[in-house]
């Protein structure tokens, strides 16, 4: 933290965009403080030179002057106009994860962040990440809604039950991070917060490399597969009575109803859960639901394994959508 | 101004019938906004008991006075005690229902009996929250955020949700009412443009009451329709959809926040004007202001979600009017700092009020549109930086201009003044209090600290604990005019029907006013504010 005659003013800055947000925080700082010094001044004058002495009557302002109100209207919208660009540019930085990001699959649940990393580990409440490397998280709720925020990175964003948010970062700094639940989920909300760990690429290979047991999300996600008995119908030659999985992620593909949907993280998932609301042509209404059945963290597995039928190039759309 | 001894009045609306059937079944809009002033209050001093404990648990990071679901209750009560309860009925219901018909020269509103069945109904909602909250309270925050208040919750939820649901009633009859009072009762000459701008404020206010309150009524009906019934709405595994209530939530929620501040811009219009002796500045773009406000208010509810999930385009027009909505609040301060020019001002309490107000709500506009900057909101979002800005403009703003109005029409109201020097003093003391409780918390949401947290990580401490020590002068501030203001009652001068030598019609009538108001009706010549006579020549 950085301070300033022994008051905390600023969280570290230890991810890429932290730097553009502090620099438009200094430019709303600036104007507001220009704008509320110039009103509280004037103001002082006012109240001061024309305090009310005896025998002496107002003089009037009358009513309204067409220039100044004009200016004073397009003037504020003129700046206010300035932050609206500079902070939708900055917004969509945040929002939207550069292609190629590492993969890191967020659940959180009453109190706790569950985080799996596509090489398998898992960790509670603490991440390790590279630094240097655009992490993308994928993120989903087990209960209630919760929300991820690491104020080192100046990055937030909701963690809903039912559908993926994603957010994506890039540490800058090696270090110990503080993250928060920011959204408000019941008894020990201020209990569910934790620890992001930014390494050397090395130091954080090496971690990789202690665990893992079962093998990547993918080849679990796998195993998964065929437990379930989902290999029964989804041959990977399409000779099932379910449509083959092969190619699938970042497809689109054309429902019953005529409807058109880009195959991504949460069509798959939706498949799985509400098979009915997915209905294709050509194949009979026969799957039954798994919602209930597999955990939010089996579900990314299944969806690393999935993704893993689809060669990377053609999956390139799917993942870059948030 | 008044030069003989001024007099009470023999009779008056307050001493005409001591019985309590006089008061409990009263179609007098005077004695119905006492009986809401009673009732506000009561609320006011149970919210802010619910504060206190807040600031004092977290004077340490560890968490040592309370349990986490009661730290959780304190603040959920806290907010929808003081928002429902207190803020939301405030200046409309005491002062609007005293004001609005002797401001037009009526002899009341234009449904008494509705107006009386609106307190009925506060109270009613009152009754049920004060349940809620005996029977061990709710956690769900103010927000009833689903699915967590919908499914999760173990807590009162249903019944606090009853509570609101009805009370919202209250806030539809006494809009509607306003707003056919204002367009049918206004004394012979007193035109749209000639009302004093109290009256547009409570005017576009009702507007919000009336059209807004409908949907959170309805949205906490889907709660508790989920919540009992398990009939899936919002929650994902029954098959709904959690951000449908928040869009739901914060289409009445936001313009919540105008019902809670376009009535106290109105009164301080009313105190600038008085004690600088002059006519406000740009008065049809103040007037005009409020509407746009209200109007523009039903269009920004999505700026609340902007890390929520909703699509990223949506936040893009939602910022975009956010700004916009600032527009005319800017211009509504610009407009009353140039009032002041060339005045002849003095410096009775409520204008430290007035001057408070504009000096709170300016910081409270200006950090609000680091909220409304999308790149910005992003870190500051569900931080202590929101809850640093809507108390500047909830509590800085919309407690300043009722504590203002309060002081500045309590002669008229009781007919006696209260003690000058001391309600100088809590103004002062409310004012620094305030900024010592609230700026730090700026700084600490900056720094990242999650707001509804129980306990901290140890590098907040600071800032918390400056934060609660401006919390206990606050304290004190507010509960110096709760005593001087009951000791005027019996003890304080005399007022006389114009003490201030004020403007508007409602200060023609002798203080206390009669049950009728006015002996004649009141013809209007001449337009609002006029202090300086040579001024209606000029137009």
């Amino acid at each position: 933290m950085k301070h300033w005659m022994g008051f905390p003013m600023f969280p570290e800055q230890a991810s890429s965009v932290a730097g553009r947000v502090d620099a438009l925080y200094f430019f709303l700082v600036a104007v507001s403080g220009v704008f509320a010094i110039l009103i509280f001044g004037v103001i002082t004058v006012f109240i001061v030179k024309y305090r009310r002495r005896p025998g002496k009557m107002a003089v009037a302002s009358g009513h309204g002057h067409m220039w100044l109100e004009l200016v004073w209207s397009v003037v504020p919208l003129a700046l206010t106009m300035v932050m609206f660009f500079w902070g939708a540019k900055l917004f969509f930085t945040i929002y939207t994860a550069p292609p190629g990001a590492m993969d890191v699959f967020v659940v959180g649940k009453q109190w706790m962040w569950k985080f799996q990393h596509p090489e398998g580990q898992r960790e509670i409440n603490e991440l390790h990440i590279p630094v240097g490397r655009p992490i993308k998280l994928t993120m989903i709720s087990e209960d209630v809604i919760h929300d991820l925020f690491v104020p080192a990175f100046r990055v937030k964003n909701d963690v809903l039950p039912g559908r993926y948010t994603t957010m994506w970062f890039q540490a800058t700094r090696k270090g110990d991070y503080r993250l928060f639940c920011a959204q408000y989920c019941g008894t020990e909300h201020s209990l569910m917060t934790g620890w992001v760990h930014v390494m050397d690429p090395p130091d954080y290979q090496n971690w990789l490399g202690g665990g893992a047991e079962a093998g990547p999300m993918h080849v679990i996600g796998g195993k998964l597969f065929d437990q379930l008995g989902c290999a029964t119908c989804h041959k990977n030659d399409n000779t099932g009575r379910g449509p083959t999985l092969v190619g699938l992620f970042g497809s689109k593909v054309t429902l019953k109803s005529g409807q058109v949907m880009q195959a991504d993280e949460d069509y798959i998932r939706d498949c799985i859960t509400k098979p009915n609301a997915r209905l294709l042509p050509n194949y009979e209404p026969i799957m039954p639901t798994f919602k209930g059945i597999i955990s939010e963290e089996g579900l990314l597995q299944l969806i690393a394994y999935i993704k893993s039928l689809t060669p990377p190039q053609a999956a390139k759309t799917g993942s870059e959508t948030k | 101004m008044t030069t003989s001894e001024p007099t009470m009045p023999p009779v008056h609306y307050l001493n005409c019938d001591y019985s309590i059937r006089s008061w409990l079944l009263t179609q007098d809009h005077k004695r119905i906004a006492l009986l809401f002033l009673v009732s506000i209050t009561v609320f006011f001093l149970l919210g802010s008991t619910y504060a206190g404990m807040i600031r004092t648990e977290l004077l340490t990071p560890n968490g040592n006075v309370v349990s986490h679901q009661n730290y959780n209750k304190l603040f959920t009560m806290h907010g929808l005690i003081m928002i429902f309860f207190f803020l939301i009925p405030s200046i409309p219901t005491v002062l609007g229902n005293f004001l609005i018909p002797m401001m037009i020269g009526a002899r009341d509103l234009a449904f008494p009996r509705l107006n009386l069945a609106s307190w009925y109904v506060y109270t009613l909602g009152g009754i049920f929250t004060i349940t809620a909250a005996v029977a061990g309270g709710v956690d769900t925050g103010w927000t009833f955020y689903t699915p967590y208040s919908s499914i999760y919750s173990h807590t009162n939820v249903t019944t606090m949700a009853v509570g609101v649901f009805i009370t919202g009633f209250s806030s539809i009859f006494t809009g509607l009412n306003f707003i056919v009072t204002i367009h049918k009762m206004r004394a012979p000459g007193l035109t749209w443009f000639r009302l004093p701008l109290f009256v547009w404020a409570i005017y576009a206010t009702s507007i919000i009451m009336v059209l807004g309150t409908p949907v959170i009524a309805i949205t906490l009906a889907m709660v508790g329709l989920e919540r009992v019934f398990h009939i899936g709405i919002f929650d994902p595994a029954l098959g709904g959809d959690p951000l449908l209530f928040q869009h739901l939530f914060w289409f009445y929620s936001h313009p919540a926040v105008y019902i809670m501040i376009l009535p106290s811009m109105g009164v301080v219009s009313e105190l600038i004007a008085c004690f600088s002796r002059n006519r406000i500045f740009g008065y049809k773009i103040v007037a005009f202001s409020s509407v746009a406000i209200a109007v523009v208010g039903f269009l920004v509810w999505g700026h609340h979600m902007f890390v929520s999930g909703q699509s990223a385009y949506a936040g893009l027009i939602f910022s975009f009017l956010s700004f916009l909505v600032a527009i005319p609040s800017a211009i509504k301060v610009f407009n009353w700092t140039a009032t002041l020019y060339k005045g002849s001002i003095s410096y009775d309490a409520p204008m430290l009020y007035a001057l408070g107000f504009i000096g709170l709500f300016t910081i409270g506009g200006v950090t609000g549109l680091f909220l409304a900057t999308l790149g910005m909101d992003v870190h500051v979002h569900d931080t202590y930086f929101v809850v640093a800005h809507f108390h500047y403009i909830m509590v800085g703003g919309a407690i300043m201009g009722y504590m203002g109005g309060l002081h500045f029409w309590w002669p008229k109201i009781t007919g006696r003044l209260y003690p000058e020097q001391w309600a100088r003093l809590a103004a002062l003391v409310i004012f620094l209090g305030f900024n010592l409780t609230f700026f730090p918390q700026f700084i600490l949401g900056y720094l990242g600290m999650p707001r509804r947290y129980h306990t901290y990580p140890a590098e907040f401490q600071v800032l918390n604990v400056m934060s609660s020590a401006g919390a206990s002068i606050l304290g004190v501030g507010y509960m110096l005019p709760l005593f001087y203001l009951l000791w005027s009652l019996r003890r304080g001068p005399i007022a006389g029907p114009n003490p201030w030598g004020a403007k508007g019609l409602e200060w023609l009538t002798p203080s206390p006013p009669p049950t009728e108001n006015f002996e004649q009706t009141p013809v209007v010549t001449e337009e609002a504010y006029a202090y300086r006579p040579e001024e209606n020549a000029s137009g």
